[in-house]
């Protein structure tokens, strides 16, 4: 799960980190009053939205000006112009797609006088299996430009079970930090390894890190993931989630506990276990079509999930076929069928329908379907279900 | 010979009075007398558990008295995501050679936490978020479906559930059948890698052939294909058939499994296909052609 800048900013420095003041804003009523509480003489009006790359990114509409998603400001007019601009407009990043994002938040926020700017992240170390700290001193810059132009320039440090005095001090030394920025950094990586662990973060990046014209560090930018399976002991974090930053699909499927993901292609996929569904994507696009969706309905579905998936997948306008491919192990094939003919008969379902069964009880599954009068194809393998699809939709 | 798993394993079920733990324990009876011995539940320590077939296993309060009381060699855990890791770190204490987790949703912290203490430990964990293992006609530990299976010579290695079950149905259509066929899971974090299956797999006298199934995300592929590479030079090498799931996944989502995502340029299906390939390893551009591709493989 994602959240807002303001918001992990909030979170860091409920731990200690050190963050700029700012106040976040849902509405041009609130400006005046947000920039009263800060002091000035620079403030930075910044989108609130679950992408990066704002400060490059530009708005579909003309009215919101040619600057990008974060902006200076010197006067508090100037503040207030700039969030009339933004507030309510699309703003197109490089992660954001064509259509842009609706910024529906500001965030204002006391400027600071940047000496040097540096990067760091927290995550999971997938190869070790431990936390890790990436650090580098080419902050402030897409990181993963840095790590392909000049990885000498980025360590990886994986700490075992908290933050030494010597992990601190490798950070410190591969951040080149001296004098007072050097004793933030001692006392902000500890921090930050405890704000991860314990509220369950999938990844923390500050990007940039300051090291500020008086010496100090500050988190200038924060953007944090928490670990969805881990969202049921921090109840606090859940209340953070903003949908209008979701597909409408996804929130919905995700009600029903189902795995899926929008994408732009035609065939509607239902199957279940992930790999198996990344596979049957796979395998539309080298029959020469592409998915419109990637739907695991788990393990464990009953008949009522699997009509659940069924009409978030109709949701899609662009769908035109749908393909269904179950291998049953824990899930039965007669449970599925039941589910699929339901859903058909209630949505009215007007594209073709492609049904790949496997597994158990395979043989009662392909009679309750080929018993319900529908018109429904069946498929004898993935190959075949996938051909199946894919000429169907061909007409 | 087979790996990991024979008949003689004798397993118990922590969780094994949930609906899932009681129905997979029900299966691994039903196959081929597989040795489910016993249950653990730190309230019904004492009490019977009876199964489909009339069997009567006892409920043990923690996994040490069990493995007491059965000599168990192996525990299966389908404890509740919140509990898993408390659940694998018990059977860890216990000293359990072989503990399988099939439980899906342990947060990933949770798992660098067992991951250390695994370390240390005299066990081996398969998992979570896994179907199992089946050595065929001998023993099931798991959700996988034993129906499909049939005894042969293939060695199956995946990072997904169903499509294990694909490679398996596909090399028992074909008439190949299988040795073992373990699945490790779908987590970023967890107890068994390729390499340690394949490592495994290539000292199986009755493995002739393998197939490994990976997906997006990580680079345990990668390196995988780099000690088959580096074995190879030692003149250990089986023939073998790969796939990848996960070519079309957008980047930057994670699809499904908390492993699979395709994140800063790392961990996509190109680069993990061309390692393989590196390696010897036949790559199906197919997940339907598993069987046929390694039929043909083992054809020359």
């Amino acid at each position: 799960m994602n959240i807002h800048e303001y918001q992990a900013k909030a979170v860091l420095k409920s731990f200690g980190a050190p963050v700029a003041e700012g106040v976040p804003v849902l509405s041009l009523d609130d400006v005046q009053k947000a920039v009263d509480t800060l002091p000035g003489p620079l403030w930075v009006v910044k989108s609130q939205i679950h992408a990066g790359g704002r400060g490059k990114g530009k708005f579909v509409e003309a009215e919101a000006g040619e600057k990008g998603g974060v902006r200076l400001a010197f006067t508090k007019e100037d503040v207030l112009a700039n969030a009339k601009q933004m507030l309510g407009h699309h703003l197109v990043t490089a992660q954001t797609g064509p259509a842009g994002k609706q910024v529906n938040r500001l965030y204002i926020e006391d400027g600071a006088d940047i000496d040097r700017e540096l990067y760091l992240s927290i995550l999971v170390d997938r190869e070790s299996g431990k936390v890790a700290f990436v650090v580098s001193t080419e902050g402030g810059m897409d990181i993963e430009a840095v790590a392909h132009d000049t990885p000498e320039k980025i360590m990886t440090l994986p700490v075992d079970g908290g933050v030494t005095e010597d992990d601190a001090s490798k950070l410190c030394d591969a951040l080149k930090l001296e004098g007072t920025a050097r004793t933030d950094g001692m006392k902000l990586f500890p921090i930050l390894y405890k704000a991860f662990t314990e509220k369950d973060m999938a990844m923390l990046e500050v990007n940039p890190l300051i090291v500020m014209e008086n010496g100090h560090l500050r988190v200038l930018d924060a953007k944090v993931s928490f670990d969805g399976n881990a969202l049921f002991r921090h109840p606090d974090i859940v209340e953070l989630r903003d949908k209008t930053e979701e597909d409408e699909k996804e929130i919905e499927a995700s009600e029903w506990d189902l795995a899926y993901i929008a994408l732009d292609g035609t065939i509607g996929c239902m199957v279940n276990g992930a790999g198996l569904a990344m596979a049957t994507m796979d395998i539309i696009k080298l029959y020469g079509e592409e998915p419109a969706n990637f739907c695991d309905v788990g393990g464990g579905a009953g008949k009522e999930k699997v009509a659940a998936a069924f009409k978030i997948i109709m949701k899609d306008p662009n769908v035109k076929g749908i393909l269904v491919n179950i291998f049953g192990g824990i899930m039965k094939c007669d449970v599925i069928a039941e589910g699929v003919i339901a859903a058909v008969k209630e949505t009215n379902l007007a594209v073709p329908l492609v049904v790949r069964l496997e597994g158990t009880n395979v043989e009662l599954g392909k009679k309750i379907i080929a018993d319900s009068g529908l018109n429904v194809i069946s498929a004898d393998d993935l190959d075949d279900a996938a051909q199946k699809i894919v000429n169907a939709v061909r007409g | 010979m087979s790996i990991l798993i024979d008949n003689n394993t004798k397993i118990l079920t922590q969780g094994m009075t949930g609906n899932t733990g009681s129905f997979h324990t029900n299966q691994g009876l039903a196959y081929y007398g597989t040795k489910m011995v016993g249950g653990i539940h730190p309230k019904k320590g004492g009490e019977m558990w009876k199964a489909d077939n009339g069997t009567e296993l006892p409920i043990f309060s923690t996994v040490a008295e069990g493995k007491e009381k059965t000599g168990a060699t192996a525990s299966v855990v389908y404890v509740p995501p919140a509990g898993a890791a408390a659940a694998i770190e018990e059977a860890i204490d216990a000293e359990i050679p072989l503990i399988v987790c099939i439980t899906e949703g342990v947060p990933v912290l949770d798992m660098v936490r067992v991951k250390a203490k695994l370390a240390k430990s005299k066990s081996r964990l398969i998992g979570p978020n896994c179907p199992g293992i089946i050595t065929a006609n001998e023993c099931k530990i798991g959700i996988m479906p034993g129906s499909i299976f049939k005894k042969g010579s293939v060695g199956v290695v995946s990072r997904s559930g169903t499509l294990t079950y694909e490679a398996v149905f596909q090399t028992t259509q074909v008439g190949l059948g299988q040795t073992t066929a373990v699945g490790i899971g779908g987590d970023p974090v967890k107890g068994t890698e390729f390499i340690d299956m394949l490592e495994m797999f290539l000292a199986d006298d009755e493995t002739k052939s393998i197939i490994m199934i990976g997906e997006i995300g990580g680079s345990a592929e990668e390196d995988a294909a780099q000690f088959l590479i580096d074995e190879a030079k030692k003149g250990r090498k089986k023939p073998m058939v790969g796939f990848i799931a996960g070519r079309t996944a957008p980047k930057g989502r994670t699809m499904g499994h908390a492993g699979a995502i395709v994140s800063g340029g790392k961990g996509d299906a190109e680069s993990k296909i061309a390692a393989m390939e590196a390696a010897g390893i036949r790559v199906s551009p197919s997940p339907a052609r598993l069987g046929t591709t390694m039929v043909e493989v083992l054809k020359g």
